[in-house]
């Protein structure tokens, strides 16, 4: 263990850390104005060049606020609550890969901060913690909302946290292996979303809910619970929450990215050309593998998913909470159950007769699987006692 | 692989750091003017009543019960998921079975209403 | 020393500080908390033991849902958060004595042992143990059985909360 990997890993951390501040920071900003020119409105628009510095205007503004904490409150865990939220949002992204294995002065580069083999085991993990911030918010504040918003918001994330499990172990079904730069390879010639599209689509769905987006912002209900669990938080421990939320929809697009869009690798039709991660160029005297392409395909799927999530808030209403409850356990789990094993049986079907074209059962019964289900919500929604409570 | 672990550490440390000096940053320069009404537990304005933390409704645990059983379901189909090439459909139809036991158990709480949220 | 053996003193004791914390500390969310730091400080030492799978199993499973279970449980039952009552009972002199016979019993037997001092040979590279812990669990030869076992555990432990924690007749615990 000499002193360059200390210096790689400071190098890689320090990346990861100011590309999701930097990405939080302007995705406040992206998600204002674009918010904005769906309602017709402009947004703001004031601080700098088409609002640019909007962002660092409100980071100084929370740095000048004053922050409470209330009297009953048990301050100890009132203080690292915002804290306990805000780093998970961060970590997540270690294993997340953002280019192409490569050589680079004389060594081998991995482009994710940590290459471990149980890396999707380890994005579980990690996601099952962020729980923790967000209960012990609710509870510190002594303050019936906050408490009420806290548990709620658990008691959400816990319940599609194993269809957020079952999304992940379809990715590795197709990609037959837990470590994430594996599952991106097995992506060189046809994206998991198009080989799993419903797959994709409710990891899709169960992250709005991880990451207590709309539809699904349940937990900060504004007319119900006034801000839900950090009701009490100010300054810049609330801009920790804001931080950890903002954060998390970019970790989480990566996450999604990775699994299902073919990561870091260029779009299907790139393939083989000179804009292929793998392609070598040549420039003069110099030869080298266009690694860089990587971490550019991986920012404009996110920013695509991400433009999804905004939109989404945008267009549809909350949903009430029993439903979300029902449609969490009573949809989504046996949906992506069956998803599971569709797609197990579509690969092992593949494999016995050694033909790719085979994999074509997956996506034809798992979309009929997905209307099955679609009916189901339909039917149940239109049950009179339902509708009445 | 214990130093990709270290790796993972370098990235904790840091994060935790950044929270901490966010923080920091309010607590020295944000005013700090103290009074008996800001630090009276939000309620919209109303004076607030009763207890702040009260005991929670009994359906939360059980959403949590229901959850731990499910997640290590989840964490038995991982392995599975690396090997299932290799085992073909013996390794399937193990794992078809085990869901199976488990589902009768979801569709009797499902059956017993504990799914329900009113 | 080597760094693995230093990495390994320091989250053993951390460890076992917390388990300690567990038990003293009056504030039962607080000691809530502190069965998490232990729980990692054993994920910590399994990552170092090289068990991957096991490591983060630990995280996901005990830290992500039983420990939660523990707070949601403490959120349930108390309505005041602190513990009054006296922390030992009248018998706690026989639990430290068998605390201490055990603990002597277990270094009696290890400190015979070949073990203690040979390092474990390195891991083969290219050594997939998750792959190895699949084959184990479902390959017919292996633990098949135990493992369709475990389903009917769970199925056990299901049906069971569903019984004791909801009654349809009260319908929500509002009392």
């Amino acid at each position: 263990m000499d002193w360059t990997i200390w210096v790689e890993w400071l190098i890689k951390s320090l990346f990861v850390v100011f590309a999701l501040l930097t990405g939080f920071a302007y995705l406040t900003l992206y998600e204002r104005r674009a918010l904005a020119k769906i309602q017709v409105r402009i947004g703001p628009n004031r601080a700098g060049w088409q609002g640019l510095l909007q962002p660092v205007a409100d980071a100084v503004k929370l740095i000048f606020k004053e922050e409470l904490t209330p009297a009953k409150a048990d301050k100890l865990v009132f203080f690292w609550a915002p804290i306990i939220t805000m780093v998970p949002s961060i970590v997540i992204a270690a294993v997340i890969p953002f280019g192409p294995t490569t050589t680079l002065f004389g060594r081998t580069i991995v482009f994710s901060v940590a290459n471990i083999n149980v890396g999707v085991l380890f994005l579980m993990a990690v996601a099952s913690i962020a729980v923790y911030g967000i209960v012990l918010a609710g509870w510190s504040s002594n303050n019936k909302y906050a408490m009420l918003g806290g548990l709620r918001s658990s008691a959400q994330m816990i319940s599609y946290e194993l269809s957020l499990g079952l999304g992940f172990v379809t990715a590795i079904l197709l990609g037959n292996s837990m470590n994430l730069h594996d599952i991106v390879d097995a992506q060189r010639n046809v994206w998991f979303a198009v080989v799993q599209p419903v797959g994709a689509l409710i990891f899709m769905i169960v992250t709005l809910a991880e990451v207590n987006r709309a539809p699904f912002d349940m937990p900060e209900a504004e007319q119900e619970l006034t801000a839900g669990y950090h009701s009490e938080y100010s300054g810049m421990k609330f801009a920790l929450f804001f931080m950890a939320e903002y954060q998390k929809m970019i970790a989480i697009s990566m996450i999604a990215a990775t699994l299902f869009f073919g990561g870091y690798r260029e779009f299907w039709f790139l393939k083989d050309t000179f804009l292929s991660v793998d392609a070598i160029w040549n420039i003069g005297p110099w030869q080298f593998q266009a690694w860089f392409l990587g971490p550019i395909y991986m920012l404009l799927k996110v920013v695509v998913l991400l433009f999804f999530m905004i939109w989404i808030r945008a267009t549809w209403p909350r949903i009430r909470y029993d439903r979300l409850m029902s449609f969490g356990w009573k949809v989504l789990l046996p949906l992506s159950l069956a998803v599971v094993f569709i797609s197990a049986v579509g690969v092992l079907v593949a494999q016995q007769f050694d033909n790719n074209w085979y994999l074509a059962i997956i996506p034809i019964f798992s979309s009929v699987a997905g209307l099955v289900a679609v009916g189901f919500v339909d039917q149940a929604l239109r049950r009179k006692s339902y509708a009445s409570h | 692989m214990l130093i990709e672990y270290i790796a993972i550490a370098v990235l904790l440390v840091l994060s935790t750091a950044v929270a901490l000096i966010a923080v920091g940053l309010g607590t020295i320069f944000g005013p700090q003017k103290k009074s008996e009404a800001k630090s009276m537990p939000y309620e919209s304005g109303m004076s607030p009543y009763g207890e702040g933390t009260r005991r929670m409704p009994v359906r939360f645990y059980l959403i949590a019960v229901l959850f731990i059983l499910f997640d290590i379901e989840v964490v038995f189909f991982l392995p599975w998921a690396v090997v299932f090439r290799q085992l073909t459909w013996f390794g399937l139809a193990e794992m078809v079975i085990f869901i199976t036991i488990l589902l009768v158990g979801y569709f009797y709480a499902w059956k017993k209403g504990a799914l329900e949220w009113e | 020393m080597t760094t693995a053996q230093i990495i390994f003193l320091v989250v053993a004791a951390v460890t076992l500080v917390s388990a300690f914390m567990v038990v003293t500390t009056r504030n039962l969310i607080h000691a809530a908390l502190w069965l998490v730091a232990t729980l990692f400080g054993v994920a910590v030492t399994y990552a170092l033991l090289n068990a991957n799978f096991l490591a983060v199993v630990q995280v996901v499973v005990y830290i992500g849902a039983i420990a939660i279970l523990f707070i949601f449980a403490v959120m349930l039952t108390r309505k005041e958060m602190r513990d009054q009552g006296p922390q030992l009972n009248s018998a706690w002199w026989i639990s430290a004595l068998l605390a201490v016979l055990t603990f002597g019993g277990l270094v009696g037997m290890l400190w015979g042992w070949k073990g203690m001092d040979t390092l474990a040979s390195e891991m083969p590279v290219g050594f997939d143990s998750v792959s190895a812990l699949g084959d184990a669990l479902i390959s017919p030869n292996a633990f098949v059985l135990p493992f369709e076992v475990a389903s009917v555990l769970l199925l056990a432990a299901l049906v069971g909360a569903v019984y004791v924690a909801f009654n349809p007749r009260s319908g929500d615990s509002r009392k």
